[in-house]
């Protein structure tokens, strides 16, 4: 295995697109070294992308914020500018193992390692957040929900790294929320998670909604009828009911030792409708 | 595989070390630098033994390749100490009996004075989920947060 850290993208794109043999992108390697360690992968080249910086910055830009591929959930929870416009994005980067974990584990890496359960990813679609991706072919710009292909498959061509993410600039009254259920408080893998976010009238009314839900099909699942069934409402009974029956109709989950087929489909709309009436408070100005 | 030559700071010392591309800083620092204070759990980043900080992070230094040392500010726990003056975490791990075993106590150090200084006023529920990334199979933790609840009030003077 070679080992190489290049200081531009264009460096990285060109040692990855040129490797014969697998070549890895690192950025936090909570994973990419797990997998390495068992022996589930042997990489003949690793490419570190720490050392370039447009990897490692959190930029704002036209109102959003751009996160390099590489920043680590610690520190997008230390940038208070993000904190407070994408608290649903940053509650489920809080939730990405231990405080270790966060110390190196980036969104887009989580996003690449495509697992069905990664609690950052439906909070990332329901932001409508959008993938920078790098390739000798040029930059493309692809919406989050179509990086993961599949269970640990991922739709980037070879020698494609994902640059940065970004969350794009929302109107006032806005606001996300991410909730997830494990059998314990820490330390543990979705059996559903939940991302929520919207934006309100100025009446209070939804003008606008994504809804997501992971650990229920084989990748993330957009709820479109999930979001029908709140825009123009105020979060009243019968529009979270309806939340609730779109989400629940939107899994196709799997039989495991952490949830049963009928468990996770009731609790994904459980979490969804906690996770509207979170992201809707937030929202209306009533919590932080 | 072709070994690389990595110069780097490991509590404040300059430090160059020769490794294998693939193979991990926790290695490094326990079979090329000596410092075995950094203990090996599960290897996989679930047990929080290996916790070093990296740059002041506080990371599992089994899931960082020694390559990406390179430049960066490595601490472990054989850093905490001032000579023979033990750390007043470490002292009050002693006091409280927080250890049995001790193979998960200097990653609960390590991880522990990173929170104190980022956080010298944590409260216990504070605490406990920051190092819940550091797993004990004797003490059951109770003495654990005692001692790092009581090391922090120490440190703040009160």
């Amino acid at each position: 295995m070679r080992f190489e850290a290049p200081e531009t993208v264009e460096a990285a794109v060109s040692l990855m697109a040129g490797e014969s043999g697998e070549a890895r992108a690192l950025a936090g390697g909570t994973d990419l070294l797990v997998q390495m360690k068992t022996g589930r992968i042997q990489p003949d080249l690793v490419v570190d992308l720490k050392r370039i910086p447009s990897m490692t910055a959190i930029i704002e830009e036209d109102g959003g914020f751009r996160l390099g591929g590489a920043v680590p959930a610690a520190e997008m929870l230390e940038h208070d500018g993000l904190t407070a416009a994408w608290p649903g994005v940053c509650e489920a980067a809080y939730l990405v193992g231990s405080t270790q974990v966060m110390g190196r584990a980036s969104l887009a890496g989580n996003l690449c390692t495509s697992s069905p359960a990664a609690d950052t990813v439906p909070a990332m679609v329901a932001a409508g957040a959008i993938a920078r991706l790098v390739g000798p072919d040029g930059a493309r710009e692809v919406a989050v929900e179509d990086v993961p292909s599949g269970v640990q498959k991922n739709s980037l061509k070879k020698g494609e790294v994902v640059e940065s993410i970004f969350l794009p600039a929302r109107p006032a009254r806005s606001s996300d929320a991410y909730l997830r259920f494990i059998p314990r408080t820490e330390m543990d893998i979705a059996v559903v998670g939940c991302g929520i976010s919207l934006s309100l009238a100025e009446d209070g009314t939804i003008a606008d909604a994504k809804v997501a839900l992971g650990a229920v099909a084989i990748k993330v699942q957009v709820v479109s009828d999930g979001a029908k069934a709140i825009i123009g409402a105020k979060l009243d009974d019968s529009a979270l009911d309806a939340l609730g029956a779109a989400c629940s109709a939107a899994c196709n989950p799997i039989d495991d030792k952490r949830g049963t087929v009928e468990f996770r489909t009731d609790v994904a709309a459980v979490l969804a409708r906690r996770a509207a009436k979170i992201a809707y408070d937030r929202a209306s100005g009533d919590a932080a | 595989m072709s070994q690389l030559q990595v110069s780097t700071t490991v509590n404040g010392d300059p430090v160059e070390f020769i490794c294998e591309p693939d193979e991990s800083l926790m290695d490094v620092l326990r079979d090329r630098l000596g410092l075995t204070g950094t203990k090996e759990g599960c290897g996989t980043g679930d047990c929080g033994a290996c916790t070093i900080t990296v740059d002041g992070r506080v990371v599992c230094s089994c899931l960082v390749l020694g390559a990406e040392a390179q430049g960066r500010d490595i601490g472990t726990v054989e850093g905490m100490a001032k000579g023979s003056e033990l750390h007043v975490l470490q002292r009050k791990f002693l006091e409280h009996a927080a250890l049995q075993c001790g193979i998960c106590t200097p990653g609960i150090l390590v991880a522990a004075e990173a929170l104190l200084k980022d956080n010298p006023d944590p409260t216990e529920t504070e605490v406990r989920y920051w190092l819940a990334g550091n797993l004990c199979r004797c003490t059951g933790y109770d003495k654990i947060i005692r001692a790092v609840m009581d090391a922090a009030t120490e440190m703040r003077g009160a």
